[in-house]
Parts: structure tokens; sequence; C-alpha cells
């Protein structure tokens, strides 16, 4: 039970962090669309950064 | 034009294919795991024992089973060597001998030692035993588990694919010795290792230590994404949901790049220049987790979570056929299970490509941090 409380936590935080990510990075391509490709490969690195962070996080408390 | 609609067509029937042939052989495969209750997987929790035996590795290959008119089991695959290390020393042979048990009913006897299969795990009897007891908590009381070198499903999986990786790549390098574009499948692997090269490796090594590490890249990179893709076959692989696949590949990883790092990647780690005394050993314990334990860990388990997620999602939606069976109707469930596992199914092809990506993309990353010359500072 709790661990399920912890897993919906988790997810509500990954999921939060995810949000910031790809709307900073729209924002960003948005305002420099010739950047398009740097944005994006900062971007996938932090989202997989955030996304092992969550997963560790899922891992631990199964 | 008309080669890119060709191909648009020949993958969009792949695809179907593929797809068609994975759902059948889930379906058929569910006999056969609930054979000793004789019958289908109906309830949610046949479904989940059943994906959670999926997840799982086996000792042998089957590709499905059935009951023919006569009421025997009839099985299609193929039994894997058991290589075991026993109290009496190496024990091999054949998976076929436990007849398809998973539950400790079925004794091997080789070479004086008794052997059975529970969960997926070969126990070896003591030597007094005939049967496997089992106490309340469902564990074996006079059984103990042996060092296992089989031929497994995964194993058999990487062999396989290294196998057809070495032909392939082979292939393709011994080309440019007598021309300068590659034919047939070379020409769909050499733009793939140019990304890896060009907009990989580079980038995030520098120019000047790329070439070093390519080859390592290239090889997790194919080796991942490959196996991802078996994944999503009929063939049922789950090698890159393995913990230990993963884990032996982000230790590949962790001892390149603290093999390769530089004095000043040391001294950024161990001594950080530049600020107070007294945070300088705070900064050190933080900094040598973070390398030596949670990039690997983060590494390891981001494929393995998100591959095994993958296998569980896809397979959670098959089952809706049946989970749902009442209170849709047959034509309704099946009819929701087919629309939502087929694009579930596609999203999986992209995320086999984008943890391959990642995967070596953070390698390269780390690789980049340790042999980086910190000329800036």
């Amino acid at each position: 039970m709790y661990n399920l409380i912890g897993a919906g936590l988790i997810v509500i935080g990954a999921g939060i962090g995810l949000g910031q990510i790809g709307g900073k990075a729209m924002e960003g391509i948005a305002r420099q669309p010739e950047a398009t490709g740097k944005i994006q490969t900062a971007m996938i690195i932090i989202a997989a950064l955030l996304e092992g962070l969550a997963f560790g996080a899922l891992f631990l408390g199964k | 034009m008309k080669i890119a609609q060709k191909s648009i067509q020949f993958l969009t029937i792949v695809v179907i294919a593929l797809f068609s042939i994975s759902a059948y052989a889930v379906v058929a495969d569910k006999n056969q795991y609930s054979q000793h209750d004789g019958g289908q997987v109906n309830t949610k929790k046949e479904v989940e024992e059943y994906i959670l035996h999926h997840i799982k590795d086996s000792h042998d290959f089957s590709l499905f089973s059935y009951t023919n008119d006569a009421g025997e089991r009839k099985h299609l695959g193929f039994p894997l060597p058991v290589i075991l290390w026993s109290s009496e020393g190496l024990v091999t042979f054949m998976s076929s001998e436990f007849h398809h048990n998973d539950d400790g009913h079925v004794i091997v006897e080789k070479e004086g030692l008794k052997f059975a299969k529970i969960h997926s795990k070969i126990y070896e009897l003591e030597s007094d035993a005939a049967t496997v007891v089992f106490d309340d908590t469902h564990h074996a009381t006079n059984a103990h588990k042996v060092l296992d070198f089989s031929i497994t499903k995964s194993a058999f999986g990487l062999l396989l694919i290294g196998l057809l990786m070495l032909l392939w790549f082979s292939k393709l390098a011994r080309q440019y010795k007598t021309r300068k574009v590659p034919t047939g499948f070379g020409r769909i692997l050499e733009p793939l290792v140019l990304y890896v090269r060009d907009e990989i490796a580079r980038p995030n090594i520098g120019e000047q230590h790329y070439r070093r590490f390519t080859g390592y890249l290239l090889t997790v990179f194919f080796f991942i994404w490959i196996l991802n893709l078996a994944g999503l076959t009929p063939l049922g692989f789950n090698v890159t949901g393995q913990l230990a696949v993963t884990a032996c590949l982000a230790i590949f990883t962790l001892v390149i790049y603290t093999v390769s790092g530089t004095k000043g990647y040391w001294m950024h780690m161990i001594w950080m220049p530049g600020v107070p005394v007294l945070i300088r050993p705070v900064l050190a314990i933080i900094e040598l987790a973070g390398a030596l334990v949670i990039k690997p860990f983060s590494l390891l388990v981001r494929l393995f979570a998100n591959i095994s997620a993958g296998h569980i999602v896809v397979m959670s939606l098959i089952a809706i056929m049946f989970t749902l069976k009442e209170s849709l109707g047959v034509v309704g469930a099946t009819g929701l299970s087919l629309l939502l596992s087929f694009f579930i199914t596609l999203i999986e092809v992209l995320v086999a490509f984008l943890q391959a990506y990642i995967f070596t993309m953070l390698s390269a990353l780390f690789i980049g941090m340790a042999v980086d010359d910190h000329e800036h500072h």
C-alpha cells in the first residue's frame, strides 16, 4: 500500500520535472529555431537523467 | 520517390506481420505456462503470473504449444543446454529433460545427483531426498541452488545477436576495401554507424579523443538496439530487460571512463581546486559516489526498467482480451486490445531506438568528462 503511494509521488515528481524540461525546451526552440538540434540533445540528456532517478526510486521502492 | 514509397510499404508490412505473429505467439504460449491447471489464462492473477514469467529468463526456448485432439500437449520450440556446477563438479544435460515442468515435480538424475527446476531456477536435491518438499512460504527445504552456467533463452539470444552483428559488420568493413559505397544490408548500417560517430561520439568526447572510444560506443549502441528490437519479435527475448545484462554493460562504461580518466579529472574529483579546503572532502565524497555508483546505477536501471516496463505494458494490453471479456464481450475486448497494443508496439519500436541512443549518449558524455583536458580552467 505505502509503496504504491510512494510510486504515485515519484511519478508526480517526475512528471513535473519532465514537464519543466519539455516546456522550457519548447520555449527555447520557439525563441531560437536555429538551435533546435542542440536544445533537443540537451533536453534528451536531462530527461534521461531524470528518468534514471525516477526509475531508481521506483526500483528501490518495489 | 519510388524507392521511398517501396520502403515505406515494406516497413508497414513488416510491422503488421511482426505484430500479428507476436500476439499469436503470446496467446498460444499462455496455455503452456498454466498447463498444470489444465487450461488457458483467464483470470487477472494468471495473467499477472504469466507476464512475470515472461519477463524472467527461462531454460528452454518455446515458441508456442497447443493441445491436440487426443489431449496431448505439443510444444513448438527447442531445448537449450543446461550447464551446472554442482557439489560434484560439472553436470550438463538438455533442458528438455525437465519436460517443461517448472514447479519441481520432475526430477532429473545425472551422475548420481538429482536436480529439479522451480520457478526457472535449478535446485540440487539432498542425496537422500526423493521429491522436493516445500515449507509454508513455498521455499524448498531439502534442496539448494547450484551455480548455473546454462545457455538460457537470454544467453542464447545474446549469442545469436552477437554472431549476427559479427557477420553484418565484418561484411560491411570488408566492402570498403574494394568499393566506396556498401551494397545490400550495409546500406542500412552505414548511416547508423556514421550517426553514432558524428552525432554521439564526436561532439560529446571531443575531436581529439573520440576515435579511441567510437568502437565501444558503436558496439553498445547496436547491441542494445538490435536486442531491443529482437525483444519485440515473437521470439520473445527479454535480454536487455535482464538486470545482469544491463549491469554488465554499465560496468563496461564505468571501467572505460575510470581507466581513461585524465589527471585533471581525478584532481577535480578528489581535491576540487578553487573551493575552500574544508568543503573539499565533502565534495570528494559526493563526486566519488556520483562517478563510481550513481552514474553506472542510473545507466543500468534505466535500460532495465524501460525495457521491462515496455514488455509488461504490451503484454498487459494483449491480456485485455481475457480480462475484459465479460464486460465488453469477446469482439469488443479483442478489438480494444488489438488497437491499444498495436499503437503501444509502435511506441516500443521508438523506445527501442531511444534507449540504445540514450545509453550510448550518456556513456559518451561520461567518457567525455573523464578525458576532457580541463584547459578552460
